[in-house]
């Protein structure tokens, strides 16, 4: 691909120069001098004014002059422009993210439109503005991305490695995420972002949901259904764990709902981090079923899996269960009895002392309102 | 020798002691422990309400917990020290009266009795029954906290010291030690908050607050009305004058009124959370 690219340059730039009356960058810039500064500085300027502007051939050439044609030494972007949603994003596409064509240096120059540090910015000029996206339903993702554990990465820890937009979308080639063929399609979503993430990727494969995905299950959750695609957080960061739970909950609803009934639960939603959330008995991203013998919940592992929080676990201490219903009697008989008993207990004795409480407040009143006539007749 | 004529000319004036200095430092430690319970404990219990969040703006849950804890370590030391007291003095100090008769807190007969003369004179059907030292609804006062403590207790510190107490029973049990805990926590802050409250400083004979058991001193007339029996009985054995008391003094009585007034808008605000939450509960 690079070869293809410095191949295409040398050849164009051998053509140029070659050419039998070549029009002098000069006599150009005896008008338009304005771009003389950065047209020196930029990566075409090997090529000279004609190099782009073909069709222009003499002096003073016409008013209109044809449109540059960036294809006839892009090719690679060229051919992959078409297709992707962007090839009807403007007339001229590439400038639309390489800015002006006069200016433009290498990709790997930090002050490039699209070097790492400035790409953001750079699809966050329409992807970040606020008409647009009402215009095409899309949030603003360039604030949800700035404000996610890849833009603190980029612009705070000056990583060069952070994700940014083309890291998962691609450049030339950005397909609508329904096509199958698109890099965050989310068929294909693990294996974007297993790119960088390889270790989580090989875990989440191996667990359930990874194989549901495999399976051919378009439902089944990837990366993106619970980290977000642009707003990720810091896992070890409060704000995400807190909400956690809920976000496993949007599909889980009764594994959440009895689990939002015993202790781990409630003091998870009164904000404890310390107390166990799904991922930590189930592992976040290799969760498999109790029956796997490989599951952090299956039987033998349990011992294990409670001890990482609660040290001096044993065989006894791990028939808790983390989703007891008292509802159900089949599976924790004991529990429905408690609760039975419990809400008997409560339902008479509140009950008679209500009435207890009630009967008195009116013999009361009347033994009053009876004193207070007596007192009056005496007098 | 005074006649009645006498005795009830300065019945407002004259005090005698109802409640001795620790059993009213353990009442105060009681209602302390037992409203920070009950505020620290509401938030666990409904977690899901949406006034919770704003609980992160005193500590959130750490100090909701470490308050919770607290509490229960001061009123459980209370509660052994109170047991450990009653045992010594009836077993090591033959003091029986302790466990059984007209002093004693341990449900008799004439409990029976006046229950049902009560629930006769609620319906019209007889004369207020009249009373011994403790009536009837403060035995239950008393054996509903010290059976409340102890479920609640064991229960709580069965959570706290989880591995431990799984060692001693099955690790199923802790899913039954919650809702007990959770439910007879309900059941004893319905009940204080309301009926404890209302027999003792809501309902017309005693309100807007009695303060008997701040300054464990009564006067004259209230204990002819309240505990006749008992008042009859110390007169005719000569006792009586052993329970003579100077009056409270007026400050600590405006003290005394004050704290447990904030006490019973505390717990009437804690019970109407209650209400709210177990009305909007899934």
């Amino acid at each position: 691909m690079k070869l293809h690219r410095a191949a295409a340059l040398l050849i164009a730039a051998a053509s140029a120069m070659s050419a039998a009356a070549p029009a002098p960058d000069k006599l150009c810039l005896g008008c338009h001098d304005e771009k003389t500064a950065p047209f020196h500085a930029s990566v075409h300027s090997v090529l000279g004014c004609t190099g782009c502007h073909t069709d222009i051939k003499d002096f003073p050439h016409p008013d209109k002059v044809a449109k540059v044609d960036c294809s006839s030494c892009h090719t690679g972007p060229a051919a992959a422009l078409p297709a992707s949603v962007h090839a009807k994003a403007s007339a001229q596409p590439c400038l639309s993210c390489h800015g002006d064509a006069h200016a433009v240096v290498p990709v790997k120059d930090a002050k490039s439109t699209v070097f790492p540090t400035n790409l953001p910015r750079t699809c966050g000029t329409c992807h970040g503005d606020k008409k647009f996206a009402q215009q095409h339903n899309q949030p603003d993702i360039y604030s949800q991305y700035m404000d996610s554990i890849h833009g603190f990465a980029l612009t705070q820890d000056g990583l060069l490695v952070a994700a940014t937009c083309s890291s998962c979308h691609g450049a030339h080639d950005i397909l609508p995420r329904g096509n199958p063929k698109s890099r965050v399609n989310p068929a294909n979503v693990p294996a974007t972002c297993g790119t960088c993430h390889q270790g989580i990727q090989q875990q989440y494969d191996a667990g359930i949901h990874g194989q549901a995905l495999q399976k051919g299950n378009t439902q089944a959750p990837v990366c993106t259904t619970c980290h977000t695609a642009h707003q990720i957080g810091n896992v070890r960061e409060a704000a995400f764990k807190l909400q956690t739970n809920a976000t496993c909950g949007n599909c889980h609803k009764d594994r959440h709902g009895t689990y939002s009934d015993t202790f781990h639960g409630q003091v998870s939603l009164l904000g404890s981090q310390e107390a166990a959330r799904c991922w930590d008995c189930h592992r976040p991203h290799n969760i498999l079923p109790a029956s796997d013998p490989k599951s952090s919940i299956a039987k033998a592992n349990l011992v294990q899996t409670c001890g990482k929080c609660h040290p001096g676990a044993n065989a006894s201490f791990v028939t808790y269960s983390p989703h007891a219903d008292p509802h159900n009697a089949q599976t924790y008989p004991w529990l429905h009895a408690s609760s039975i008993f419990m809400n008997l207990l409560l339902a008479s004795v509140l009950g008679f002392f209500a009435l207890h409480t009630l009967m008195w407040f009116i013999r009361s009143r009347a033994e009053h309102l009876k004193d207070a006539k007596e007192g009056r007749s005496n007098s | 020798m005074s006649t009645p004529a006498v005795i009830n000319a300065g019945t407002e004036t004259r005090h005698y002691t109802r409640f001795t200095p620790v059993q009213r430092m353990m009442h105060v430690i009681l209602l302390v422990t037992f409203l920070g319970l009950a505020a620290t404990g509401l938030p666990m219990r409904f977690s899901n309400q949406a006034w919770v969040a704003g609980l992160n703006a005193v500590g959130g849950f750490a100090a909701i917990l470490f308050v919770h804890k607290l509490c229960a370590v001061i009123l459980s030391i209370a509660f052994m020290a109170h047991v450990a007291d009653i045992f010594y003095r009836a077993a090591i100090k033959k003091q029986w009266w302790l466990l059984w008769g007209p002093n004693s807190l341990v449900p008799n007969l004439k409990d029976v009795q006046d229950f049902i003369g009560q629930m006769k004179w609620f319906l019209f059907r007889g004369p207020k029954p009249v009373f011994d030292r403790y009536t009837y609804w403060e035995k239950l006062d008393y054996w509903g906290v010290f059976w409340g403590m102890a479920i609640i207790g064991i229960s709580g510190y069965a959570m706290w010291f989880a591995p431990a107490f799984a060692r001693l029973v099955p690790g199923s049990w802790l899913n039954v030690a919650l809702l007990i805990h959770g439910e007879e926590a309900l059941l004893a802050t319905g009940f204080i908050f309301v009926v404890h409250f209302f027999n003792e400083h809501l309902r017309p004979d005693n309100f807007p607050m009695d303060i008997t058991v701040f300054t464990g001193r009564q006067t004259e007339a209230e204990f002819q009305e309240r505990h006749p029996i008992e008042y009859a009985r110390l007169l005719k054995s000569g006792e009586l004058e052993q329970f003579r008391a100077e009056a409270s003094p007026a400050s600590a009585n405006r003290i005394w009124r004050v704290f447990g007034t904030v006490a019973v808008v505390i717990g009437l605000a804690l019970i109407a959370l209650i209400i709210m939450a177990v009305f909007t509960a899934r």
